[in-house]
């Protein structure tokens, strides 16, 4: 019997400044990564609620990455660092809950760093792809 | 609910070579909300973007999907032509499925597949978009030019002859910068002061600059049309308003060995200075680290002398705070340290220098007064060797150098070799180079003269060592089209040393929040459609901070930086950036949360008054944003615990929705 080869889904919440326009640059570049990673685009990192990331997860996401600014070049001067707190408590609460902390990421990719975040992006599709299936959080009646 | 229309992108080849468009317009055409479907070449094309608006009156469309490139690249273009259609510019979300997906894979199923996706998720957020409307903002119809060399020079003056007030900030005691160092200028020859001093003068005398010199900026807040900037004036101990520049103080400072750093530390200046004599403003400065008043309390020799009692001992460094619509970065570069290069012997002989000692050494106004001496032993020198490219294009040396071409040096170490043959025909001269790039206007023809006519000598190949051997200096390098090693015993070396942005650059992009790459050069907002702007509204790129260039290149930038700059200050107002927070006051409890976390300040509270169920009034705290300040990053809402903010343009909802269609 085949084995159907496991595509992860991967969620990666960009900031508007500078990750969402690194992963634009890629683009120009023509830097390869795996169709697995699905960007949604917001101001910035420190609009990510926690509630996103559950919502993830609960869905069926098997890794999230978080992406912004590199410290210090916030657009928004410090929101970046916010996030960095925001998300070092939620990913150790998650780790609790049995999600692994190899699946939650925040990677700094800026405006300048197209081959960073095709790199960033294929390195955490390969962990997660490594760590199988995320079952954790999942609402199965979502399964359909 | 929302009649929506999804238009899928070609791009030429570009999306439809890896994503089945018809198949991702069919797949989108059952989404909730979607009414209409369909796919066309190029949908930012007039064309494509006529059929958007007739899309709209056909099937009284209430929100729009393009699945195209990156929102960056076209969403202001698709939000035009939603209002055209007389929709809300804000109804229209972009699904990127160019630049993230259809450049970044190459399988025609995965690509399509990611499409969907991506355009599913835009048409779940566009179910839930609300009409916005940005609010107005006065502009403040001034400019700051941060840096007044030639670049900052040119930007402020084209910006005043339109018009308007421009301030220059120079941290130096002149303006004029690296150019005011210079000896002649490629490809014409023409003397660098001849054609420097006089815009000099244009600035100190135009009614509507006003000169900053020896201060920095040391705060900035605000945005685009409403900048307030905090300038730090460094104390001169000079009352600028009074010195005339006659120099009697000069002449008669006893302390009289501080190097000169404007010719690079190979003369002494005194403790009391006018930097060179056509400097602007022409007002002396005191070095505090050098002069014996400041220092012990004892001299005040420069005060006695001084007949209009300029010198003020008790000045301290003063804080300014100006308003400006916009802000022109124009901070320039530097040569890089020669530290690392040690295998050029910089620091061991003082017969090896840069190529802008060298620029002071021939200068008519430096050390030696124009006459090409070595600097250790002042005699001429018979064999000068340049050596290009020390600390550029190093990919494999980043730890020392830097991996870009500094782009300068090529020409001017032709314009040094060329100039030193002219004047001194019995010298040798050779020149070791990896590449010799030529691509500008006339300047090929400058580099064959220099080979042709001149007789300089060209070696394609690197320097591998310097030795200092008694009175010479011992190059060992390699030829590698004769593929042998050549040793040549030279008087004096010229390193053509790799330029790197200004120190203050990194500080100030994080004061202004624009962005710089990682060579800390400022980006621009598009490398090809808007190279003078920055990234963050109301800030603009002039000259060399943004990346190496020349001087002809230069003074075209600052003209279209100014021209920018003159565009925006000629509006009398600005719309605004409607994706604001905002607060439910029915939710809020008054907690300073928000407040805490919001880098503008933007947010306020107020008691106010809540009719309860019971018919009674209760008085409550609530918070209250300013969407004039506010610049919509959400970290507010992250933070509220009771859920009442939110970010337009970027709810929670939207968010989830966003969310919950990828994860489907």
């Amino acid at each position: 019997m085949q084995v159907k080869e496991f595509k992860p889904l991967i969620v990666a919440f960009c900031c508007n400044w500078c990750s969402y326009a690194g992963a634009d640059l890629a683009g120009n570049n023509r830097a390869d990564y795996p169709a697995d990673v699905k960007i949604i685009r917001l101001p910035c990192s420190c609009r990510v609620n926690p509630m996103f990331i559950l919502k993830a997860f609960q869905k069926g996401a098997d890794g999230v990455i978080l992406c912004g600014c590199l410290p210090g070049d916030c657009h928004y001067t410090s929101g970046n660092y916010y996030t960095r707190r925001r998300m070092a408590m939620l990913f150790s609460m998650l780790d609790f809950l049995g999600i692994e902390r190899e699946r939650t990421r925040v990677e700094w990719v800026s405006a300048a760093e197209g081959a960073k975040f095709a790199a960033t992006m294929n390195d955490f599709v390969a962990t997660v792809k490594a760590l199988g299936e995320n079952k954790r959080l999942e609402d199965l009646r979502c399964k359909k | 609910m929302q009649r929506i229309g999804v238009f899928v992108c070609w791009c030429g080849s570009n999306i439809a070579g890896t994503v089945d468009v018809k198949q991702v317009a069919k797949a989108l055409e059952n989404e909730p909300g979607v009414v209409y479907s369909t796919d066309y070449q190029y949908m930012c094309s007039q064309a494509g973007q006529d059929m958007i608006v007739n899309a709209v009156k056909e099937h009284r469309l209430t929100g729009i999907v393009v699945c195209s490139c990156s929102p960056r690249m076209h969403e202001q273009t698709f939000r035009k032509t939603a209002a055209k259609a007389g929709l809300n510019p804000y109804m229209v979300e972009i699904a990127n499925i160019r630049e993230q997906c259809s450049w970044v894979h190459k399988d025609m199923i995965v690509g399509t597949e990611k499409a969907i996706i991506l355009g599913k998720a835009a048409v779940a957020k566009v179910n839930l978009n609300a009409p916005l409307t940005p609010g107005e903002s006065p502009v403040t119809k001034r400019a700051l030019v941060i840096g007044g060399g030639i670049a900052g020079i040119q930007t402020a003056l084209d910006i005043a002859d339109a018009g308007f007030e421009v301030d220059i900030v120079e941290k130096k005691p002149t303006i004029g910068g690296k150019m005011a160092q210079l000896d002649k200028t490629f490809p014409t020859l023409d003397c660098a002061a001849c054609i420097l001093t006089p815009k000099m003068v244009d600035v100190a005398q135009h009614e509507k600059i006003r000169v900053f010199s020896f201060s920095e900026v040391s705060e900035v807040s605000g945005f685009v049309g409403n900048f307030e900037v905090t300038i730090k004036k460094k104390a001169r101990y000079v009352k600028e308003d009074i010195c005339t520049g006659c120099g009697a103080c000069v002449d008669k400072c006893p302390v009289k060995k501080v190097p000169n750093e404007f010719n690079l530390g190979m003369d002494n200046r005194k403790a009391i200075y006018i930097p060179f004599a056509q400097a602007v403003p022409k007002v002396a400065t005191i070095d505090p680290n050098a002069c014996n008043m400041l220092k012990a309390g004892k001299c005040g020799v420069c005060s006695k002398v001084c007949t209009a009692g300029a010198i003020d001992y008790t000045q301290k460094d003063e804080l300014v705070t100006e308003k400006y619509g916009a802000i022109v970065v124009a901070t320039g570069f530097e040569p890089i340290s020669m530290e690392k290069f040690d295998e050029y012997a910089y620091s061991q002989s003082k017969d090896v220098i840069t190529s802008l000692e060298f620029e002071r050494l021939t200068n008519a106004a430096g050390p030696t007064q124009g006459k090409l001496l070595r600097p250790s032993d002042l005699k001429h020198p018979e064999k000068i060797v340049f050596v290009q490219c020390v600390g550029s294009r190093c990919a494999s040396c980043a730890e020392k150098g830097k991996e870009y071409c500094s782009k300068i040096c090529c020409m001017y170490t032709a314009k040094h070799a060329m100039l030193t043959r002219d004047k001194y025909p019995d010298t040798d001269v050779t020149v070791f180079y990896i590449d010799v790039r030529t691509p500008g206007k006339n300047f090929d023809e400058f580099y064959r003269r220099a080979t042709e006519d001149y007789g300089v000598k060209y070696i394609k190949g690197m320097v591998g060592k310097i030795v200092p051997e008694g009175d010479k200096l011992h190059v060992q390098g390699s030829d590698l089209i004769a593929n042998e090693q050549v040793h040549i015993d030279a008087d004096l070396v010229v390193l053509a040393a790799a330029i790197e942005p200004d120190k203050s650059a990194r500080p100030l992009a994080t004061m202004l929040t624009a962005s710089m790459d990682t060579n800390d050069f400022f980006t621009e907002a598009h490398p090809k459609l808007r190279p003078v702007e920055s990234p963050t509204a109301g800030v603009f790129l002039s000259g060399a901070c943004q990346g190496p260039k020349d001087i002809p290149e230069t003074v075209s930038q600052a003209g279209a930086a100014a021209a920018k700059v003159i565009g925006l200050l000629a509006k009398d107002k600005l719309l605004g950036n409607p994706c604001v927070a905002s607060s439910d006051e029915n939710m809020c409890n008054g907690c300073s949360s928000c407040a805490n976390v919001c880098p503008y300040g933007a947010i306020t509270y107020e008691d106010k008054e809540f009719r309860m169920p019971d018919r009674t009034i209760q008085v409550r705290r609530i918070a209250k944003v300013n969407p004039a300040v506010c610049q919509g990053c959400g970290c507010c809402t992250v933070t509220c615990p009771s859920g009442a903010m939110d970010l337009r343009g970027f709810t929670n909802s939207q968010i989830m929705a966003e969310v919950d269609a990828i994860c489907k």
